[in-house]
């Protein structure tokens, strides 16, 4: 396992004092919004014991390597080595939290005590349902809706489908008829069986997956009374089918792909409300969007995907930033698709200056301020 | 003999006694794979040096490098083994028309599945390989293949063996090193990453990268290397849509050194600039406003 040369004698000893310090890091980590698995730390421990605990870069490196997985984590790690190691380490091994800032009181509508409406709606019989006000209810606009409609809706967005338009694979699958190609191999292996003469024939025809689908979700101030529908929208998609990603873009862009990732929607909500630290912020689109396209669109992940902007186009920076970034995704996505929930507004025109500069660029320009609208947004995506 | 590297400090000097500058991250992450039997799993722009990593590591344990290029769509096929069909049904047929008796045929079935027509790829000459040091085997951008592949390869890298249904299990003698790349284009799953140490590579400092320009195009001379180094840097600061990786810089450096220049002017490095930036958009952005702030930033080096 590892070598004995030059290792103090008293070798359980130290090894369990490393594996202490080496847990209770691993806890301020955990502390600190990393999700480190046990098995992790193991590896930790001995990394530790194999380079050893006498240099810091050592100690340093053998716990990046090992606890980290993605290079979003290396900033908290950081700041974690810094508290652990270098800040309280004479202190012994005292776990420290740091406190994640959130601003969003709170994205879920079943707990009542937040919302004024919730008291006057809630307490009262549940309503039955009928036909004709749930139809009025998907076309109204979030944003004239009561706590108690809107939370009604959010069930309704919960249960929307997202079946998904599909791209042609180059992986191969089995194919009964005619149109397909000749599978060699695998009807040689067929003829096996009868003596070596071909008697079977196996074809092959190429598979289909299904497109990956991308949603930036604006969170900025002018997009509030819209923004938890939406949230409760990249839900429903993460769950609901496969390779979907969802960003939100304000001031900053976060990745929430992994927070909606709980079927529970109410947990899924709470944990990417906790992530995103820009609820209700500025709009820097442009620069948000540059920073989608460096970090993760151009080089991946909206490459033949399909891209689905949620936002009213408000936007501080300059436009140029936006129509230049804009161009840039055009180019690599297959459909480019902006919900905008203004759009429904009698005698809009797309004046706000970041959608002026960004239209060119959509194939789909739709409207986002109610079910109904959603739902079509679900039917455009199917298509 | 290849033998397990002692300290980091040590995986570093190897590492650049056979043309590679590392930090100490990146040894760090090389000496714990080596003595951990860990994949490395290193993620990082495109032109870092991933892929040159597994290279020189081969040159260094005395192994072949193995090398699977990852795409959508392979299989085990592709990765593994396969049989070769057409060359058993050749067998089968020759052998019918040379042995007309029945305890020739009889034969067949066993012959016919022998290592003769097995097509080894890249997984299985990794763990049945014969040779001489220590094999290491790059599995390049993972992120290209499906997640189906992913599954597979997550099963042979915990086990390090395969069954062959016809011959039986192969696992492997020596352990190879194994070096997995990502560009990042996707999400690799958990389960992959977590039996692997992992590695951002990030862009090297400025020093560094001259370090690897004296290494990798030593014609060229140590002014201009200094300067397109610093240069380099410069770009990589301007949020261009690619910034320039290592590769570029040492395409460059040795672009500039067959012109036969021998420091950077405005001429020279508006006529190169191809070698370094590969967008359009990035080429204008230089030239109209980085070209002076350039120059005047490495003019002094």
């Amino acid at each position: 396992m590892f070598d004995s040369a030059g290792r103090p004698e008293n070798r359980a000893e130290v090894q369990n004092s490393v594996s202490t310090i080496a847990i209770g890091f691993a806890r301020v980590l955990r502390g600190s919004g990393l999700s480190i698995p046990v098995s992790r730390v193991m590896l930790f421990v001995e990394a530790l014991r194999l380079s050893g605990i006498d240099k810091r870069s050592s100690v340093y490196w053998s716990g990046r390597v090992t606890l980290l997985q993605d290079p979003e984590e290396i900033l908290i790690y950081n700041h974690a080595f810094a508290v652990f190691w270098e800040g309280q380490r004479s202190k012994g091994i005292e776990v420290v939290m740091p406190p994640i800032t959130v601003t969003l009181a709170t994205d879920d509508p079943s707990q009542e005590s937040i919302d004024n409406d919730a008291e006057t709606n809630s307490p009262g019989p549940k309503v039955a349902v009928r036909f004709s006000r749930i139809e009025t209810l998907k076309a109204k606009d979030f944003s004239d809706c009561s706590s108690g409609e809107l939370r009604e809706l959010h069930q309704l967005i919960g249960n929307l489908k997202f079946s998904s338009s599909r791209r042609a694979s180059l992986r191969k699958r089995d194919a009964k008829k005619n149109n397909k190609k000749l599978n060699v191999s695998k009807s040689v292996r067929k003829a096996f069986e009868t003596d070596g003469e071909p008697v079977y024939l196996k074809y092959s025809r190429k598979d289909t997956r299904p497109r990956r689908l991308v949603l930036l979700l604006d969170v900025s101030g002018s997009m509030e009374p819209y923004a938890r529908a939406l949230i409760r929208l990249a839900h429903a998609a993460v769950v609901g089918r496969a390779d979907v990603e969802a960003f939100t873009v304000g001031t900053r862009l976060t990745r929430i792909t992994r927070e909606l990732a709980s079927r529970d929607p109410d947990a899924a909500l709470r944990s990417a409300a906790d992530s995103v630290r820009d609820w209700s912020g500025g709009t820097r689109l442009g620069a948000t969007l540059t920073e989608f396209n460096n970090e993760w669109g151009i080089r991946g992940y909206a490459r033949g995907a399909l891209l689905v902007i949620l936002s009213d186009g408000w936007d501080r920076g300059s436009p140029d930033v936006l129509r230049t970034q804009m161009e840039r995704l055009q180019r690599v996505t297959h459909r480019l698709i902006w919900v905008n929930p203004l759009k429904y507004t009698p005698g809009y025109a797309p004046l706000a200056q970041g959608m002026a500069a960004a239209l060119p660029y959509t194939d789909e320009f739709i409207e986002g301020h109610s079910f109904d609208s959603l739902e079509r947004l679900t039917e455009i995506i199917a298509s | 003999m290849f033998t397990n590297p002692e300290s980091p400090t040590a995986v570093s000097e190897s590492l650049s006694e056979h043309g590679y500058l590392s930090d100490a991250g990146l040894t760090t992450a090389v000496f714990l794979a080596m003595t951990m039997n860990r994949p490395l799993f290193l993620e990082g722009d495109p032109g870092v040096g991933k892929t040159e990593l597994a290279k020189v590591l081969s040159t260094w344990t005395g192994g072949d490098l193995i090398r699977l290029q990852c795409y959508e769509g392979i299989d085990s096929a592709q990765a593994l083994y396969e049989w070769d069909y057409p060359k058993q049904l050749l067998h089968l047929r020759a052998s019918e028309l040379l042995a007309k008796d029945e305890t020739a045929g009889a034969a067949k079935e066993s012959e016919l599945y022998s290592e003769k027509f097995l097509i080894r790829r890249p997984l299985l000459q990794a763990l049945d390989y014969q040779g001489a040091g220590i094999p290491v085997l790059l599995i390049d951008e993972i992120d290209r293949a499906d997640d189906e592949f992913e599954a597979f390869l997550l099963e042979i890298l915990s086990e390090f063996s395969v069954t062959i249904p016809e011959l039986g299990q192969i696992s492997a003698k020596k352990l190879p090193l194994v070096v997995i790349t990502s560009n990042r284009t996707r999400d690799v799953h958990d389960a992959l990453k977590r039996r692997c140490l992992y590695h951002w590579i990030s862009h090297p400092t400025l020093e560094r990268e001259i370090d690897i320009l004296k290494l990798k195009a030593p014609d060229v001379g140590e002014v201009l290397s200094r300067q397109v180094a610093g240069a380099v840097q410069q770009m990589r600061s301007f949020g261009l849509f690619k910034p320039p990786g290592v590769a570029e810089t040492i395409d460059w450096a040795t672009a500039l050194g067959k012109l036969g220049e021998a420091k950077l002017t405005e001429e020279s490095l508006g006529a190169t600039l191809g070698a370094v930036l590969k967008y359009r958009e990035d080429q204008e952005r230089v030239v109209s406003q980085g070209l002076g702030i350039i120059l005047s930033a490495v003019s002094d080096v």
